[in-house]
């Protein structure tokens, strides 16, 4: 074990994992995350605490995950490039892992521009695969990045995001590989709406070797409205939605949209459940916790593993 | 080149309002290639000062001169007779030059006309673009010839990001992706050995101010 988190015993007893997200709110009211955490406890293996997503500023992702951990949610401390520098993170890190965070992910981050604070200077002192080898080495080789010994080394559980849908097409199973050489354990991927590429991209890793040294758990985030879809389509960079999805929730009434989005959103964990180099589905519901304990009913990911 | 752009008027404005008499001391290098602060700035600059204060009933005397660099102190002598009749210069240099200006002429305030934006290339006549942010550290010849610093929006060395959309950056649709375009150059090079490799964490060395003194050079500088 190296890290001894929840999601790394799942994933190791060779179970299908299932994990969540948990955003944090856009103030200091610690009963937003509790109130949010309680819909996601039992239904999830792990739940990803968003660290400024969009480049909004919220509550930290390290505070959130702890108060996580509290309402009894195995946390993934989500970590971008955006905002902090080498020494920041490494600190960050060390405190994260003494309070008993044991997962994170490392992400470059959306740019300043997309946020509430465009004019931010953006950090980006190293890469998010750069940020993945900085971790592994702190844990595996108990040193910071600047070569000092740590003397009690952090225990995390090193994800990894990958975007199959993103251009060039090529090269990214080639970028996943370089995560896994950083030192990524896990990978949670964007949203697949694109059910074709997704099956390639995985094949194109398989074929490499790639999902033997990594878990992969594929990102799906249902559809609430028509609206939603388009928008995804349309405004979010390096979101692919096919038409088909669009066309699907065209065809039923208004109302009965979300049930809908529900109802596909369950048929790819179907699919993905089968795929072969597949570990897992992340399940990114997006504002809508509430909803979780159901699609994971639905979904028959019930009731979640005890390792 | 050097890439500037003026400052909005209302600005150069402000600052010189307690000033009566101005000097505006252009630069003939870059600024003048990339029109923003050359001997035909200078005098457009003049022109709309002398107009705006005369409206405004506090008239101004303003003189012009342009020297060929205000990065180089010998090119700065020739302002010796000329400075003690102003209250003040505006300098239409780049921040080098304008900083070079206020140290040759520490009594006189001296005040900036210009932004200094980047350093960058002439795509076409009024149209530069940012290609280089001085990091210190080139890695172009591993990248195609295309800077993941500059070009990419997040500086990333172990590109393309999850946020390319289509060809572009998520920035914006007409800012191309810098790491597509690295694949795409590299690619048909058949050099994308140069980047299946994890670039480790860069050396920032542009966080402390730099200086460089060429070997030959060393004992003059020491002697000074």
């Amino acid at each position: 074990m190296k890290s001894g988190s929840n999601l790394e015993k799942i994933l190791r007893a060779g179970h299908f994992a299932f994990t969540g997200e948990l955003g944090p709110p856009r103030g200091a009211d610690i009963d937003a995350v509790r109130k949010k955490a309680k819909f996601l406890v039992g239904s999830v293996d792990m739940v990803n605490i968003t660290d400024n997503q969009t480049a909004m500023v919220r509550m930290s992702s390290w505070a959130a995950s702890l108060i996580a951990i509290e309402e009894g949610l195995e946390p993934n401390y989500q970590m971008v490039c955006r905002d902090r520098n080498r020494l920041a993170m490494q600190g960050d890190i060390l405190g994260a892992s003494a309070l008993g965070v044991r997962n994170i992910l490392c992400l470059s981050g959306d740019h300043m521009q997309f946020g509430d604070h465009p004019y931010a200077k953006g950090v980006f002192d190293i890469d998010s695969i750069q940020l993945i080898y900085m971790v592994k080495k702190m844990r595996d080789e108990g040193k910071f990045l600047g070569g000092a010994d740590i003397d009690t080394p952090p225990k995390l559980f090193i994800g990894g995001a990958a975007n199959p849908f993103a251009d060039p097409f090529e090269w990214r199973v080639y970028r996943l590989a370089k995560k896994i050489k950083a030192g990524a354990d896990f990978i949670q991927t964007q949203c697949v709406y694109n059910m074709k590429k997704m099956r390639e991209w995985i094949k194109q890793a398989n074929d490499m070797g790639l999902t033997e040294k990594v878990y992969i758990l594929a990102g799906v985030t249902p559809m609430k409205s028509l609206g939603m879809a388009r928008y995804m389509k349309l405004k979010v960079p390096g979101m692919e939605v096919p038409d088909d999805v669009i066309k699907r929730l065209q065809g039923v009434e208004k109302k009965k949209q979300a049930d809908e989005g529900i109802k596909m959103a369950c048929e790819q964990i179907e699919e993905f459940k089968e795929m072969k180099g597949l570990a897992g589905v992340h399940l990114m519901a997006i504002e809508w916790e509430h909803k979780v304990p159901e699609i994971a009913e639905r979904a028959d990911m019930l009731p979640r593993p005890e390792v | 080149m050097i890439v500037a752009e003026r400052k909005p008027f209302e600005e150069i404005k402000a600052l010189v309002k307690d000033f009566n008499r101005v000097l505006t001391v252009g630069c003939g290098t870059c600024v003048a290639v990339c029109l923003a602060g050359g001997e035909k700035e200078v005098g457009i600059l003049n022109t709309e000062l002398t107009i705006a204060r005369k409206v405004d009933g506090n008239p101004i005397e303003l003189g012009g001169v342009t020297v060929e660099r205000q990065c180089d102190m010998e090119f700065l002598d020739e302002l010796d007779g000329m400075i003690d009749q102003y209250d003040a210069l505006i300098s239409l240099a780049c921040g080098a030059g304008i900083q070079f200006l206020a140290e040759r002429f520490p009594d006189k305030p001296v005040l900036p006309g210009v932004n200094t934006t980047f350093i960058g290339a002439n795509r076409d006549v009024g149209w530069y673009e940012e290609k280089c942010r001085a990091c210190g550290n080139c890695c172009l010849g591993l990248t195609g010839g295309i800077c993941p610093v500059t070009m990419c929006a997040k500086s990333l060395f172990n590109g393309p990001c999850g946020g390319t959309n289509h060809e572009s950056c998520e920035i914006s649709p007409d800012q191309p992706c810098a790491w597509h375009m690295i694949y795409e150059r590299l690619s048909k090079q058949n050099r994308l050995d140069s980047i299946i490799e994890i670039f480790p964490p860069n050396d920032w060395l542009n966080t402390t101010p730099r200086t460089i003194v060429q070997p030959a050079y060393k004992e003059r500088k020491a002697a000074r």
